[in-house]
C-alpha cells in the first residue's frame, strides 16, 4: 500500500518546510491575491449601489423575493460543513490521513461562514436595522420572533462562526509556539507570542490541550449537523411547493459535505501547488480525499431522488406540478446541469486512474462545486416562479448584474481571507503531523509479523 | 425581565390560532366578494392607491413586477380549447386575506407582522428589516415590498402631488414590506369614535377604500362578530365558517345554490375574505 506520508522526515524538516509557507511563496500566490482583491472590489461597489438605490437594482420583484443571495448564502454555508467533518468527525474515528490537511479545511469553514453572514445582509432590505434579529433588551420589550427560523439561523451560525474559530485557534496553539521560537523579530513574533498564550509544550499543557481540543470537536459535530438542518428549516418550514419538503434537513447536510469535500480538493491542489506541500499534500491521501467525495456524492444523489420520488408519489400537486415545472420549464437546462454535475460527473471519482490525476480533479471538484451551487439555486427561484398562486406564474425575472457581481465578488472575499491566513498562520498541523510521521516510523520498527496487521 | 415575563408577555403577543382558540370579542373584520357583481373596472385598485399612499411606480417598474397594487384585479380567461373565450375573462379582486392563521406571521424574524386583537393581520413598518420571508411564505403573493425608496423618488409624487397624500397614512421608505391593511387607518377612527359614545362600531359605520368606490356594490366590509352586520350574514348564508378549512359548498352534492369560498383554503391559513362565485349561463 502507498504511504500516506514518508515516515523519514525529520521533525525540523517539516517545521522548516510548513514555515517556509509563512515567507516565500511561488508568486502565483500574489496573483491571486490581487485578483481576489479586484473580485472583491466589484462586489463592494455592487453592494454600495444597491444599498444606496434600494433592493429593486438586484432585480427582484413581488413574487421573486428571494433569488441568488439566498442561493448563495446556503452554498457557502454548506462549504463550511466539511471543515467540520474533517477535523471533527475523522478525528474522533482516529482517522490519520486527515492530519496533513485538516487545518486549511477548518479555516476554509470559518471563511466560508463569514463569507455566507455577508450574503444575510446583503440581502436585508434594510440593512441598518439587522440588529433586531438578536434578542437584546430594550424598553419597547420588543423581541425577535422566535418561531422564525431565520432567528434560529441567525443564532445557529454565530453559534457555529465562533465555536469554529475557538476550534480553529486551539488546534493551532502547539503550532503557534512554533512559530514564535523560530521568529526572531517583527510584528509576527508580537502576534505569535500573544497568540500562543505561553505554550511550552510541558505535559500538563499537552494533557489540557488534548482533552480541550477533543472537547470542542465533541461539541462541534452536532451543532455542524443542526446548522445546515436550520438553514434547510428557512424552506421545509415554509408552505410553498418545492420547499415544503420534509427530507430537506438531511438532504441539505449531505450536499453541505459533499460542495465542502469538493472545495477541500480544489483548496488542496491550489495549496499543494502555491506553497510546496507536496511531501505532506500527498496523492494517497488525495486518494482518500476523493473516495470520501465520491461516497457522499452518491450520498447527494440517493437523497435527491428520494426527494423526487417523495413528490411524484404524494398526494400534493402543487409540488408535483413544482417538479415538472422545474424539470421542463425555464429553468430546465440549469436544473438537469446540477443533474449532470452533482450525480453523474461525480461517477468519475470511482475510477482509480482519476483519484490521483490533479489537473483533471482540479477541473472536476470545480465542476462539482458549479453543480452544488446551481442546486441551492435550483432550490429557491424555481418555487417563486410556479408556486400555489398561478398570478405569480407568469412574472418571469432574471437576477441582474448588480446579484451576480455580488456573487462572483464573494469567490474573492473567500479567497482573499483564505490566502491571507495561509500567509500568515500555519496551514499545514506541524505537531499533527510529526505525530503522524513518528508512529509511521515506530510502525516500522516494530513490524509485525502477520502482514497487514498495522 | 425576567424568563417568566419573557413567556407570558409571548402568548399575548403572539397569536396566530384561529379564532376557536382565542376568540374575538368584540370585533373581527371580514370581507366578502361578490365574483358575480365585479365588472373588472379597477376603481378598488385605484381607491387603494388614493387612500393608502401607495407609491405609482411607472411602467417600466411595473414590468419588472415592483407594482404596490394592494389591490389587484386578476384576469382570467376560460378558452377551453377555443381562440377566445365566449364570456370574456373573470375577473378576480385580490388583497390579502388576513389569514387567522397567517402564514407570513410565523416566519418574520423580527415579529414585524402580527395578529391583531380584531382579526388584522398588521404589519409594522419601522419594525420591518426587509428579509421578505413574509412574501415567500404568503401563498397568495399579496405582499409588496419597497423596492426602491420612492417617496424621494421624483417622478412618483411630483410637486404638487406630495400634497394629496393621506396624512392618515404613513408613507413607507425603502426596504420596508407592506400590504392592505383593511383601511385600518379608518377602522381606528371609527373604533375611536365607538367608544367615545359607549358602543360598538355599527355595521355600515365604517368602510374600507375599495368597498367605498365599488360601483356595484361587489365589496362587503364589516365585524364578523356583530350579528347584524352584512358580512356576517352573508357568510352564514353561504355556510362559510371562519375555523373551517372546507367549507359547505365543496361537501355537498346539492349545495348548488352555495356561491361561497375563501381562496386556498386547503392550505389552512383561514382567510378572513369570502368570495362568491361567479355565475355563468353554462352554469345555470
Amino acid at each position: 500500500m502507498e504511504k500516506d506520508i514518508r515516515e523519514d522526515i525529520a521533525w525540523a524538516q517539516i517545521n522548516k518546510d510548513v514555515l517556509k509557507s509563512l515567507e516565500s511563496p511561488r508568486r502565483i500566490y500574489w496573483v491571486i491575491l490581487l485578483i481576489a482583491i479586484a473580485m472583491v472590489g466589484v462586489a463592494v461597489g455592487c453592494e454600495i449601489y444597491q444599498y444606496q438605490t434600494g433592493m429593486g437594482v438586484a432585480n427582484k420583484n413581488n413574487s421573486h423575493v428571494w433569488s441568488l443571495y439566498i442561493a448563495t448564502f446556503i452554498f457557502w454555508i454548506g462549504m463550511s460543513h466539511s471543515g467540520t467533518l474533517l477535523s471533527a468527525i475523522l478525528h474522533l474515528m482516529h482517522a490519520d490521513w486527515r492530519k496533513p490537511i485538516y487545518r486549511f479545511a477548518e479555516a476554509m469553514t470559518t471563511f466560508s461562514l463569514m463569507t455566507a453572514g455577508l450574503f444575510v445582509m446583503v440581502h436585508l432590505g434594510r440593512l441598518w436595522q439587522v440588529y433586531y434579529v438578536m434578542p437584546y433588551p430594550n424598553e419597547r420589550w420588543a423581541w425577535p420572533n422566535f418561531q422564525s427560523p431565520l432567528v434560529w439561523d441567525m443564532f445557529a451560525i454565530a453559534t457555529y462562526l465562533s465555536s469554529s474559530v475557538l476550534f480553529l485557534y486551539v488546534g493551532m496553539i502547539p503550532d503557534l509556539a512554533i512559530c514564535r521560537d523560530n521568529i526572531h523579530a517583527g510584528w509576527r513574533k508580537k502576534l505569535y507570542t500573544i497568540m500562543s498564550l505561553g505554550w511550552e509544550g510541558t505535559d500538563r499543557q499537552w494533557r489540557n490541550f488534548r482533552m480541550t481540543y477533543l472537547t470542542i470537536a465533541c461539541f462541534l459535530i452536532p451543532l455542524a449537523v443542526s446548522v445546515h438542518s436550520i438553514v434547510a428549516s428557512d424552506f421545509a418550514m415554509s408552505n410553498m411547493p418545492g420547499w415544503h419538503v420534509t427530507s430537506f434537513p438531511p438532504y441539505f447536510v449531505a450536499g453541505a459535505l459533499y460542495s465542502g469535500c469538493a472545495a477541500i480538493i480544489t483548496l488542496f491542489i491550489i495549496l499543494r501547488y502555491v506553497f510546496r506541500f507536496e511531501e505532506y499534500m500527498t496523492l494517497p491521501i488525495m486518494r482518500k480525499l476523493v473516495r470520501l467525495t465520491f461516497a457522499i456524492a452518491m450520498v447527494w444523489t440517493y437523497l435527491n431522488l428520494i426527494e423526487f420520488a417523495s413528490v411524484w408519489y404524494g398526494h400534493d400537486q402543487t409540488a408535483k406540478d413544482q417538479l415538472i415545472f422545474k424539470a421542463t420549464g425555464p429553468y430546465a437546462p440549469y436544473f438537469w446541469a446540477m443533474i449532470f454535475f452533482g450525480s453523474i460527473l461525480p461517477l468519475m471519482l470511482a475510477f482509480k486512474r482519476f483519484q490521483t490525476h490533479l489537473p483533471i480533479l482540479f477541473v472536476v471538484s470545480i465542476l462539482l462545486n458549479v453543480g452544488m451551487w446551481l442546486e441551492r439555486w435550483m432550490i429557491i427561484s424555481p418555487s417563486f416562479a410556479h408556486g400555489h398562486y398561478p398570478w405569480a406564474w407568469d412574472h418571469d425575472q432574471w437576477p441582474s448584474l448588480i446579484q451576480w457581481g455580488m456573487v462572483f465578488g464573494s469567490f474573492g472575499w473567500f479567497t482573499l481571507l483564505f490566502m491571507v491566513f495561509c500567509k500568515v498562520f500555519p496551514s499545514v498541523s506541524m505537531y499533527e503531523v510529526k505525530e503522524m510521521v513518528y508512529h509511521r516510523s515506530l510502525a516500522q520498527k516494530h513490524k509485525p509479523a502477520v502482514k497487514g496487521d498495522y | 425581565m425576567s424568563i417568566t415575563n419573557l413567556l407570558e408577555n409571548w402568548s399575548d403577543f403572539r397569536h396566530q390560532h384561529p379564532s376557536e382558540d382565542r376568540p374575538h370579542l368584540e370585533y373581527k373584520w371580514a370581507m366578502s366578494i361578490d365574483l358575480d357583481s365585479c365588472t373588472g373596472c379597477n376603481a378598488c385598485s385605484v381607491a387603494c392607491y388614493a387612500e393608502n399612499n401607495l407609491p405609482v411606480v411607472g411602467k417600466e417598474k411595473f414590468a419588472h413586477g415592483h407594482s404596490h397594487h394592494w389591490m389587484r384585479i386578476e384576469r382570467y380567461w376560460d378558452n377551453d380549447g377555443r381562440e377566445f373565450a365566449d364570456q370574456g375573462a373573470q375577473f378576480l379582486p385580490m388583497l390579502c386575506q388576513h389569514c387567522e392563521s397567517a402564514p407570513c406571521e410565523t416566519v418574520c424574524p423580527v415579529g414585524a407582522t402580527n395578529h391583531t386583537a380584531d382579526g388584522l393581520n398588521s404589519q409594522v413598518y419601522n419594525r420591518c428589516v426587509g428579509s421578505r420571508y413574509c412574501n415567500a411564505n404568503c401563498p397568495y403573493k399579496v405582499r409588496y415590498f419597497n423596492w426602491y425608496d420612492y417617496p424621494t423618488t421624483d417622478n412618483v409624487w411630483p410637486a404638487p402631488m406630495e400634497q394629496q397624500l393621506n396624512p392618515d397614512v404613513t408613507v413607507r421608505g425603502k426596504g420596508v414590506m407592506e400590504k392592505c391593511t383593511f383601511c385600518v387607518q379608518r377602522l381606528t377612527v371609527a373604533k375611536s369614535d365607538a367608544r367615545t359614545e359607549g358602543r360598538l362600531v355599527l355595521d355600515g359605520e365604517v368602510q374600507t377604500a375599495c368597498q367605498q368606490v365599488c360601483p356595484t356594490g361587489a365589496i362587503t366590509f364589516g365585524n364578523l362578530v356583530d350579528p347584524l352586520a352584512k358580512v356576517g350574514k352573508q357568510w352564514m348564508q353561504q355556510q362559510v365558517d371562519l375555523n373551517k378549512d372546507k367549507q359547505a359548498k365543496d361537501a355537498a352534492e346539492d349545495a348548488v345554490k352555495l356561491r361561497g369560498y375563501r381562496i386556498l383554503e386547503e392550505l389552512r391559513t383561514y382567510p378572513s375574505v369570502m368570495y362568491l362565485e361567479q355565475l355563468r349561463e353554462s352554469a345555470i
